[in-house]
Formats: structure tokens, C-alpha cells, sequence
């Protein structure tokens, strides 16, 4: 039970929802850049929300199965065929063993993750399957997927997923589901996105009108953005004082800003401590669309307050849990 | 004592101002405050990581937000929790003493390892060899670990040392290597870029992700370096090789 890398692509590597626990050591949280995305992807498929799929960074990856498999995948607008058919993002299709899955490059966005039912099955490694490009463990032998890798699967759950799949369309070798979870959820990318967020702890040590410039100008990705951070082009951002800051935690989502004053907006595989100012923080559910940021988009930055960051944040969780509840109770 | 949110799923809890006044007792009042809310368990708490002067508390909302009953009040629950925890047991005369080995940490500083040696020399106005006399005879603490997993910064450093990070950081350092970056010393558990002077390198394995815990160092223990020849370098490294390969 595997899956056969024909072409690894650009950039894949295996993730889950990162690693927790051991950020008092140095090791980053990491997984999917997006795990939102891979949630919603695993439901769709009959996993744990938490199962670990493949994240795929500007496409180029062509895959097969040894066995019938489930998939369904969330991210950027990708060209992605089952053999001859288009698979729209956030539906769910049954592949035959041997069938090919392919992805072409993305129009908007950079990223897609990938679920397959049972998952893959590599080593849980200080909590997680998750791999840890940088420190080069975890994952699929601490590293990116090349071409001819052959991954192991999880055995795939007995679920309704292939059952509800067969029955919507009994004809043809492959089932591609006419259900589909929310079109946000799954297809976060958009051409100009404007990212929301809250005041970071060093927000006071920049001055009015550098403040204004966050949130009235535009900013540019910059080419060597990574999993680590995007890096921004634009608008430069200077700091009223230039003492020394005692380096503390940062986070996915942390906007800090290096004296070269062109911000970073750091993303999952960041560093676990930074003396960089903090200015401003992107909200976790406008983590989705940072995902997707590849070079030369335009992003736009608003403020909101951590009140509504919670609220935004818990009206998508309850919104996810009747979605789980819902795609539980069609298996009965 | 102060907390800000960091984001929406974390708040540093910045325990004091300045660190380099009085590092000892700063680390011992931030691991003091770290260990409290370890066993506190607050509810929701994913994880800690202590920093210098403050301790990073990492929650997830969702699961705070039931606890705290007011959702719109969640961050304000969290962090007063934070605070009534820290504030709990600091009685003066009832601080227990916190327990910090010292680590002794081998060091082969040959002219092969120690790249910048001579630069770290030049600038305190002494030979290389009082360089080695100087960084194994004084005892180091580990203030935070952080850059990459196990890399551990390292305060104690005698002042004459003190070398400014290199204008052109390197692409590649090799796992092991121990460096001198401005006021603290440390040692890269991995390959890595970096700017630190290099003055010499550690056979031992500082990150090994299938131990628990993965990392030789923590934040609060002490340090010593022992100067090694290069022939004991070898011997280690080889004894080190062998037992990772024995438990694979």
C-alpha cells in the first residue's frame, strides 16, 4: 500500500498539523502551511481531521496508488485530473490502483495539500509526521519527495467516503463526489488578498505614520519567500528607537521587521525566538491566504481586534464541527 | 511584569525588562515563572517556551474560550489566569533553589575547527591559546534554545571575548561547531548558516530527534567546555557514530 512518486514537482513534502510541544527546544511548530486546508481535506476523504497528507508548492506532481484510494485536496487554483477528468478542488474522487493524479501549476495561489484516505504512513517523530525541512528529520526521511519515491499508506479506514463515492457514480471506473465543503474553506487564494490582523508586543515602537503606511499601502512578495516566511517588498517600515530588543517567542503569522525595514511575515517553519520588532500579528484564519502568497502578488494589510480574531476564529470552528458531524452521519 | 498577546493563540508573559543587568537572577525568576505554569496546566495551554527575560504561552482559543465562558473575553481569561499562577508562589523565603547540572561539553579547538580564532584574539589583544584557556575555564548558562532545534545560547561569556557576528554570515557551518556571537557563545546542533565566529567544535550530538528529550541542552542549566585533542575529538565522534547506529 503505497503511493508512487512518477514526478515529485517543484516542492512536496509530507505534513500534518505540525509539531507541538517541543518549541522550548527550538524545534518549529511546522506541518501544513495551511492546516485548516488539510483538515477540511482529511474529512473529505473519511480521515481524522489530523491524518498526514502531501503538501504540494507550485505543482508539477504526478502520483498513483497501489490500492483503491480516496483523495481531495484544498489550496490554490490548480489544474488537478484524474486520469482524463478534472478534480475541482474540495470534491473527493475514488482511484483505481494504478490511476494517475495529476497537478499542473497553479493560476492564483502556490500551495495545495492533499489528503489520501488512511493517510501517509510514516514515522511519528517528536509527535508528528510532519517534515521538518530545515532540521531535516521527520516526514519522508527528512526531506522534500523526489521522483520514483514510493510512500507508504495507512491501511484505508473502512469508511463511507469510498462507498458514497461508488454510489454517486456507478458507472464509470472513476467517482469524482458531486459534494463539497465550502468554497472559502477550500480555495482560499485570491489575486489581491488583504490579510487581517491584530497589534503586535513592539507596535508602539514604530510611529504614526509608519503605522499607516501597514495598512494604506500595498506590499509586494518578494522571490525568496519560503515555508519560513514571505518576505515583503514595498513600503519600508523604520522603527522610532534602534535599541537593542532581547529576542522572545515568535509565531506563525508574527509580522517582524528587520532593520532593512522591509517586514517578514513569518509562516510555519519560522524560527522559535526572534529579536526582530513584532509589529502586527495576521490572524489565524487569514493564515489560509498567506499560505498562497507567491512572488509578486500584491497584499493589503487591516487591522481588527483580537476580540474579533477569537470570533472569526470561532464561528469557523463551529462551522467545521457541523461539517465533521454532517459527513458523519451520510456514513450511517 | 507585563503580558502582550502574540497574535491570537499566544501571549508572552514578559517576567523582567533586561536581561544582561543580572542574567543569573533574571533566568532564575523567568524559569521559575515558566516552571509554575507548567504545573499549572492551565486549560487550553499547548506549550511554553521560555526566552531571557520572558516565557511564551502558546493556547488555543477554542479550548480557552469554553473555559473562560465569555468567548469576547477570552484573551483577558487567559491572561489572568497567566498572572494569578506567576504571582502564586513567589513567597520570598519559600523560592526553592532551582536544580542545574553542569554539562560539561568536550571542545577540540584546533586551527582545523577554529576558523575566526585568530580574529577573536586579535580583538581582545591576546593569543589564541589564552582564547581556549579563557572560553573552558568559565562556567556558561543556557539561556534560551532557539535558531534551530538544540541550538542553545549561552551567557557567561567573559567579556574580552565578547566578537562582533561576522559581516557575511556563512552558507554551511558544519553540526558542532562552537561560536562566538557578540556577548554569547553557543554551538550549532546542525548544519546550518550562520554568523558566529568559529572558534572550535563538539563531538557530541546537541539534537537527535528520536531521543527524548532531543536535545543534550535546556534553557537554565550550566556549562563548561573542556579543551579535547583532536585524536579524543575522533574517538568521541566515532563512539558517538556508533551508539546512534546501535539503536537504529
Amino acid at each position: 500500500m503505497s503511493v508512487i512518486l512518477r514526478r515529485a514537482g517543484f516542492l512536496t513534502s509530507v505534513q500534518d498539523l505540525g509539531r507541538s510541544g517541543y518549541r522550548q527546544l527550538g524545534v518549529s511548530l511546522g506541518g501544513a502551511l495551511e492546516s485548516f486546508g488539510l483538515r477540511v481535506a482529511n474529512l473529505l476523504v473519511g480521515n481524522n481531521q489530523g491524518a498526514a497528507g502531501l503538501e504540494i508548492t507550485l505543482g508539477g506532481l504526478q502520483l498513483r496508488f497501489s490500492d483503491e484510494r480516496m483523495v481531495a485536496w484544498c489550496g490554490g487554483e490548480f489544474d488537478v485530473q484524474v486520469g482524463s477528468k478534472a478534480l475541482p478542488v474540495g470534491h473527493t474522487a475514488r482511484l483505481q490502483a494504478g490511476e494517475e493524479l495529476r497537478f499542473g501549476r497553479p493560476r492564483i495561489g502556490c500551495r495545495a495539500w492533499l489528503a489520501v484516505s488512511g493517510g501517509i504512513d510514516v514515522p511519528v517523530v517528536l509527535g508528528s509526521r510532519s517534515t521538518d525541512l530545515r532540521a531535516g528529520f521527520g516526514g519522508f526521511e527528512g526531506r522534500t519527495l523526489r521522483d520514483q519515491d514510493v510512500i507508504p499508506l495507512t491501511l484505508s479506514p473502512a469508511s463511507f467516503a469510498f462507498a458514497k463515492a461508488a454510489a454517486h457514480s456507478p458507472t464509470t471506473a472513476t467517482g469524482i463526489s458531486s459534494w463539497t465543503a465550502p468554497h472559502d474553506w477550500v480555495s482560499p487564494a485570491t489575486p489581491k488578498p488583504t490579510l487581517r490582523f491584530v497589534r503586535g508586543p513592539d507596535w508602539d515602537r514604530f510611529n504614526a505614520s509608519t503605522l499607516q503606511r501597514l495598512t494604506n499601502e500595498a506590499f509586494t512578495v518578494s522571490p525568496d519567500s519560503d515555508r519560513m516566511g514571505v518576505r515583503l517588498d514595498g513600503p519600508e517600515l523604520y522603527r522610532v528607537d534602534q535599541s537593542d530588543l532581547i529576542s522572545e517567542a515568535v509565531t506563525p503569522g508574527t509580522i517582524q521587521v528587520p532593520p532593512s525595514g522591509k517586514p517578514i511575515l513569518l509562516l510555519g517553519d519560522c524560527q522559535t525566538i526572534g529579536g526582530y520588532p513584532k509589529m502586527a500579528h495576521v490572524i489565524t484564519v487569514d493564515l489560509s491566504i498567506a499560505a498562497q502568497l507567491r512572488a509578486g502578488d500584491h497584499v493589503r494589510f487591516s487591522e481588527v481586534s483580537l476580540t474579533d480574531a477569537h470570533r472569526l476564529l470561532f464561528e469557523r470552528e463551529r462551522e467545521f464541527e457541523r461539517f465533521r458531524i454532517g459527513i458523519s452521519l451520510q456514513s450511517t | 511584569m507585563e503580558i502582550v498577546p502574540l497574535g491570537d493563540a499566544a501571549l508572552i508573559l514578559r517576567v523582567r525588562e533586561r536581561f544582561d543587568d543580572a542574567p543569573e537572577e533574571t533566568l532564575d525568576a523567568v524559569l521559575r515563572a515558566f516552571q509554575q505554569l507548567q504545573h499549572a496546566a492551565i486549560p487550553g495551554v499547548i506549550e511554553l517556551a521560555p526566552a531571557y527575560t520572558s516565557v511564551a504561552v502558546f493556547f488555543d482559543p477554542i479550548v480557552v474560550a469554553k473555559s473562560a465562558e465569555i468567548p469576547d473575553k477570552t484573551f483577558d481569561w487567559i491572561a489572568t489566569r497567566v498572572r494569578a499562577v506567576v504571582a502564586g508562589f513567589t513567597a520570598p523565603g519559600k523560592r526553592t533553589r532551582l536544580r542545574s547540572q553542569t554539562i560539561e561539553i568536550p571542545v577540540c579547538y584546533d586551527a582545523e575547527f577554529a576558523l575566526d580564532i585568530d580574529d577573536v584574539a586579535g580583538r581582545a589583544n591576546i593569543s589564541p591559546s589564552e582564547v581556549i584557556q579563557l572560553h573552558s575555564t568559565f562556567q556558561y548558562r543556557v539561556a534560551c534554545i532557539g535558531f534551530v532545534p538544540g541550538f542553545p545560547f549561552l551567557t557567561g561569556l567573559p567579556k574580552k571575548l565578547a566578537t562582533p557576528r561576522r559581516e557575511t554570515p556563512r552558507k554551511a557551518i558544519p553540526a558542532g561547531s562552537v561560536g562566538i556571537g557578540g556577548g554569547q557563545t553557543g554551538i550549532y546542533p546542525l548544519r546550518s548558516p550562520g554568523g558566529w565566529n568559529l572558534i572550535g567544535r563538539t563531538p557530541l550530538s546537541l539534537f537527535n530527534p528520536q531521543k527524548n528529550p532531543p536535545t543534550l541542552l535546556r534553557a537554565g542549566q550550566r556549562v563548561r567546555f573542556r579543551a579535547i585533542t583532536r585524536d579524543e575529538f575522533a574517538t568521541l565522534a566515532e563512539a558517538g557514530a556508533a551508539e546512534e547506529s546501535s539503536k537504529r
